[in-house]
C-alpha cells in the first residue's frame, strides 16, 4: 500500500478517500449524510469509496436508527489514523524537500 | 512537466486535508454582524431599563414609594425587557448569520452548526431556569452576575467548536460576571452598568472585531 521511496499512501491518492479520513480524524462521529453535504459527492461515489477504506481497515462503520430512517456513522481505526497521520507527514516532508 | 504537476497535486493536498479539518470540526459561518447586533439591542435594553429604574425611584430620595404595586410593576417591566431584548438579539444574530452563510453556499443546519447549537444551549437554558429561579425566590443580588457567567461559560463551552474569538469573549464575560459579585455595592444601577458592559460594549468590541477579521474581505 505503502510507496516505498515516497512513503505515500496508494490508497489515499483518491480525492474522496483523503477527504473522508480528513474529517474523521477530527471528529468523533460522522453521518454519511454529513459526509456527503461536506464532501459535495454523491451516493454511489462516496458509498464505494467508504466501503474500500472500511476494506483496509481504516474506517468502522456503525449502522443505526433514527426512528425507522437508518443512521450510518462512521470513524477512524487506529490502524486508520496511523496511516493517514504517515500519509501527511511524507506529504509535509515533501513540499519542504521540494522548497 | 510531470513532476511538476505531480507537486501542484500535492500541495493541493494538504490544503484540502486543512480545509476539511477546519470545516467539519468548526463552524466559522458565524458572522461579526450578528455579535454586534446583539451588543447594540443590549445597549438600547439596558437604557431602557435605566429608565424603568430611574422611574421607580423618582428624581428625589424623599419622593421613593416603595409600593408593592410599583415594585411589581418594575419587576414585570424589567423581564419583560429582558426576554424582548434577547429575542431581538437572537432574531438580528440570526439573520446575519443566515445571510453569510446563504453567501457562502453553506448549509447553516450542518454537523458543526448542530454541535455549537447544543453546546451553547445546555449552558444557557441552566442559567436562564436558574435565574428565572432566583426571580421567583425574589433573590435580585445575584441576577445581573449570573446572567454574565452563565452566558460566558455557555461562549467558553461553545468557542471549542467555532471561531477562537468566542472563547475569549467568554472568558471576559465570566470574569465581569465575577467582578461584579465581589466588587459592587448593593445597587440596581451598577448591576446594570456592569450588564450592559457585558453584554452591550463586549459584544460590540469582539463583533467588530470578528467582523474585520473574518467578513470584510467577503463583503467587498
Amino acid at each position: 500500500m505503502k510507496n516505498p521511496i515516497t512513503g505515500l499512501n496508494k490508497i489515499f491518492d483518491n480525492r474522496i478517500r483523503l477527504g473522508v479520513m480528513s474529517i474523521l480524524v477530527v471528529n468523533e462521529e460522522v453521518s454519511f449524510n454529513d459526509l456527503k453535504q461536506m464532501l459535495e459527492v454523491t451516493d454511489g461515489n462516496l458509498a464505494t469509496h467508504l466501503v474500500s477504506l472500511e476494506e483496509n481497515g481504516y474506517i468502522k462503520v456503525h449502522k443505526g436508527f433514527i426512528g425507522r430512517k437508518t443512521n450510518t456513522t462512521y470513524s477512524v481505526t487506529r490502524n486508520g489514523e496511523k496511516a493517514f497521520s504517515d500519509h501527511v507527514h511524507a506529504l509535509e516532508n515533501m513540499i519542504k524537500g521540494l522548497k | 512537466m510531470e513532476e511538476q504537476n505531480q507537486e501542484q497535486s500535492r500541495l493541493q493536498d494538504v490544503k484540502d486535508i486543512r480545509r476539511l479539518m477546519e470545516r467539519s470540526s468548526r463552524f466559522t459561518t458565524l458572522s461579526g454582524l450578528s455579535c454586534l447586533a446583539a451588543g447594540v439591542a443590549a445597549l438600547l435594553g439596558a437604557w431602557q431599563a435605566y429608565r424603568y429604574i430611574q422611574n421607580y425611584y423618582g428624581p428625589h430620595p424623599s419622593e421613593w414609594h416603595y409600593t408593592n404595586a410599583a415594585f411589581v410593576q418594575l419587576r414585570d417591566q424589567l423581564l419583560l425587557l429582558a426576554f424582548t431584548v434577547f429575542g431581538v438579539a437572537l432574531v438580528t444574530a440570526f439573520y446575519f448569520t443566515w445571510s453569510k452563510s446563504k453567501k457562502q453556499g453553506i448549509s447553516l443546519w450542518g454537523h458543526s452548526s448542530r454541535r455549537v447549537f447544543w453546546n451553547m444551549a445546555v449552558p444557557l437554558g441552566a442559567g436562564g431556569l436558574f435565574i428565572l429561579g432566583m426571580v421567583w425566590q425574589n433573590e435580585w443580588r445575584f441576577v445581573a452576575s449570573a446572567c454574565l457567567l452563565f452566558y460566558g461559560l455557555a461562549l467558553v463551552n461553545a468557542g471549542k467548536y467555532t471561531l477562537a474569538d468566542i472563547r475569549y469573549m467568554g472568558y471576559c464575560e465570566i470574569v465581569l460576571g465575577l467582578l461584579n459579585l465581589f466588587l459592587i455595592p448593593y445597587s440596581v444601577v451598577y448591576w446594570l452598568y456592569f450588564w450592559a458592559v457585558g453584554f452591550g460594549v463586549i459584544h460590540i468590541i469582539y463583533g467588530s472585531l470578528m467582523w474585520y477579521k473574518y467578513d470584510r474581505k467577503s463583503a467587498d
